[in-house]
């Protein structure tokens, strides 16, 4: 079961804000999602190779060239703020 | 013309007895009349379609026609398509214009198909009833106080109402077959690897895929050999030789062995649903197959090992949204770290907000090997039971989901109890298969019932064979929504 810290530490690592008022409600909420999940816990996998994708393919490798052209004018027509062609963030050291 | 099939308007097309400027101006007259109630479309674009439509037309006067040129198809608005609003249903992404086209935009495009629109979903894909959409829920034109389905609930509306005569839509843990299960359409969901994930927005990335959902199999045929092929851009498309779906079509389905899994045909299906899934292996008995017992024991795990699976791929996938390239921008905030966490807070929706933190938990460091190892692990024993029923039958049936199509609201507050709902399509994409859902009768209330059929990797050729042997003996796939014919 998480704890009301917990919650706020997962939140803290997921870069999302919890205002105090519904931390409560969300810890419910995952430990009801937790405690299905939970079943998992006690099945015994010993051997089991973890899999992690459907088709166990090896990764595909190509030719070391360019593919991609230069589009940054375009993409960044999406970016809330731009300035010089740069991605502008709040201040970061001071 | 709104009522005829793919096949039948490729024809007419192809004979010019109709043209496709005519035709996609009648879809979109009916999106207009009916979109209002239906809430199946996010974005409409007249004016782009038409102009797809008019270069359609011509190509088909010069002779050198595919056959989907001219046919207008709707998109789930999770494949990125250059010029239009590609929203995933989200605030997040609510005025994101796409600067470039999905793969299989790109093959529908080269095709001479039409886009007629964006249609409506759960916010990125994450849900079981459109009612995680910032757009608003879409109804089942078969009652309008049920939920349609989802992720894919806008695609599924749309065809059920005849908005479109095809859509695509995407299936992470059941999003095209629960959604065609509830409105009586038919959906596809084919193997890992068929179809490209390039520019179809990630949500779990081992178990996303592209799908489509139309009318009857034949219109799945259609569809399907236009979005599968190889794509050098995502990693995990696999690369097999070209299939010709339609003509695999006709094929006799006499000797076929039909696996039924009896966790399939447990006390979780109800009684409305039991009963035309059963007579539905009843008809493909007289069509001279055979059916086996078969087993598929880990399969009460799905749900609990999808729910650490998904929402830890998610909750990646998902870092990117964070207000500095594109998307959302909280207006207000201290400094970069509360910049990020306010646009998070801000621009997803309570289930994806649930999502990130399961995955940001079970991967957080000294959960990892307890829930993320472990359920890979327990992935591997459910893609084994498949692999033990195959080498006994040659496709799988069952159901697509648990219950007709419950009310608005029903499941809203309770996550749990909608995650379950999937318990019948979470194995197949745990294991990598493809499925599809073919409408097979009603239900409590009038409501649609869908039979599921699972195929071997790959066998996508033989589950529409037997679908559209079905729909030769039988006339489900027919029945329209009163309301809406």
């Amino acid at each position: 079961m998480l704890s009301l810290d917990q919650v706020r530490a997962i939140a803290d690592l997921a870069r999302i804000d919890v205002p105090a008022d519904d931390a409560a409600r969300l810890q419910q909420e995952l430990n009801g999602i937790l405690a299905m999940v939970d079943q998992l816990l006690a099945v015994d996998t010993s051997g089991v190779e973890p899999m992690a994708h459907p088709q166990e393919v090896h990764q595909r490798l190509r030719e070391d060239a360019v593919t991609e052209s230069d589009q940054h004018a375009l993409f960044q027509s999406a970016a809330p703020q731009v300035e010089d062609d740069l991605y502008l963030v709040p201040r970061v050291i001071e | 013309m709104y009522r005829k099939t793919v096949a039948e308007l490729s024809r007419q097309l192809a004979a010019r007895e109709i043209s496709s400027v005519e035709l996609t101006r009648s879809y979109l007259e009916r999106i207009e009349r009916l979109n209002g109630t239906l809430n199946a479309f996010i974005t409409v674009d007249p004016e782009k379609s038409l102009a797809q439509a008019r270069a359609a037309d011509e190509r088909i006067a010069r002779g050198d026609a595919a056959a989907l040129t001219g046919i207008p198809i709707a998109h789930k608005d999770l494949f990125c398509a250059k010029g239009w609003l590609t929203t995933c249903g989200s605030k997040m992404l609510a005025s994101w214009v796409s600067p470039y086209d999905a793969h299989v935009i790109e093959r529908f495009n080269a095709a001479g198909a039409v886009i007629l629109g964006k249609t409506n979903m759960d916010e990125f894909a994450m849900g079981s009833s459109n009612e995680n959409s910032f757009f608003g829920p879409v109804r089942n034109p078969w009652d309008l106080n049920a939920v349609p389905g989802g992720s894919s609930g806008g695609s599924a509306t749309a065809v059920a109402a005849r908005l479109a005569p095809a859509a695509t839509g995407t299936d992470t843990g059941g999003s095209i077959r629960q959604p065609a299960s509830f409105t009586g359409t038919c959906g596809l969901r084919p193997t890992y690897g068929r179809v490209s994930r390039y520019g179809m927005v990630a949500f779990a990335s081992s178990l996303d895929q592209g799908g489509a959902i139309a009318a009857n199999a034949e219109d799945l045929a259609y569809v399907l050999e236009v979005m599968a092929g190889f794509d050098a851009r995502d990693s995990t498309c696999l690369d097999r030789p070209k299939e010709v779906y339609r003509t695999a079509l006709a094929r006799p389905v006499k000797g076929l062995r039909i696996g039924m899994p009896r966790e399939y045909f447990s006390q979780d299906l109800a009684e409305d649903v039991a009963q035309p899934i059963l007579e539905a292996v009843e008809s493909f008995r007289r069509l001279g197959c055979e059916t086996v017992e078969v087993a598929l024991p880990n399969q009460r795990l799905a749900v609990p090992v999808y729910y650490v699976l998904a929402p830890a791929e998610a909750s990646s996938n998902l870092s990117r949204f964070d207000g500095v390239r594109y998307g959302h921008r909280a207006a207000d905030y201290a400094d970069l770290l509360d910049m990020y966490r306010k646009t998070r807070a801000e621009g997803f929706g309570a289930e994806v907000k649930r999502r990130i933190l399961i995955g940001t938990y079970v991967l957080s460091h000294g959960y990892y090997d307890s829930y993320y190892l472990q359920a890979q692990r327990l992935r591997r024993l459910i893609a084994r039971d498949f692999a033990e029923a195959f080498k006994r039958c040659d496709l799988i049936v069952g159901p697509a989901a648990p219950s007709v199509a419950f009310d608005l609201g029903a499941k809203r507050d309770d996550p749990v109890q909608m995650y379950l709902d999937d318990l019948y399509t979470i194995p197949i994409n745990l294991a990598g298969l493809p499925g599809l859902s073919i409408p097979c009768g009603f239900g409590g209330r009038g409501r649609p019932v869908g039979l599921q059929i699972v195929g071997n990797y790959f066998d996508e050729s033989r589950m529409l064979m037997a679908a559209h042997a079905f729909q030769q003996a039988t006339d489900w796939h027919k029945r329209t929504p009163p309301a809406f014919t």
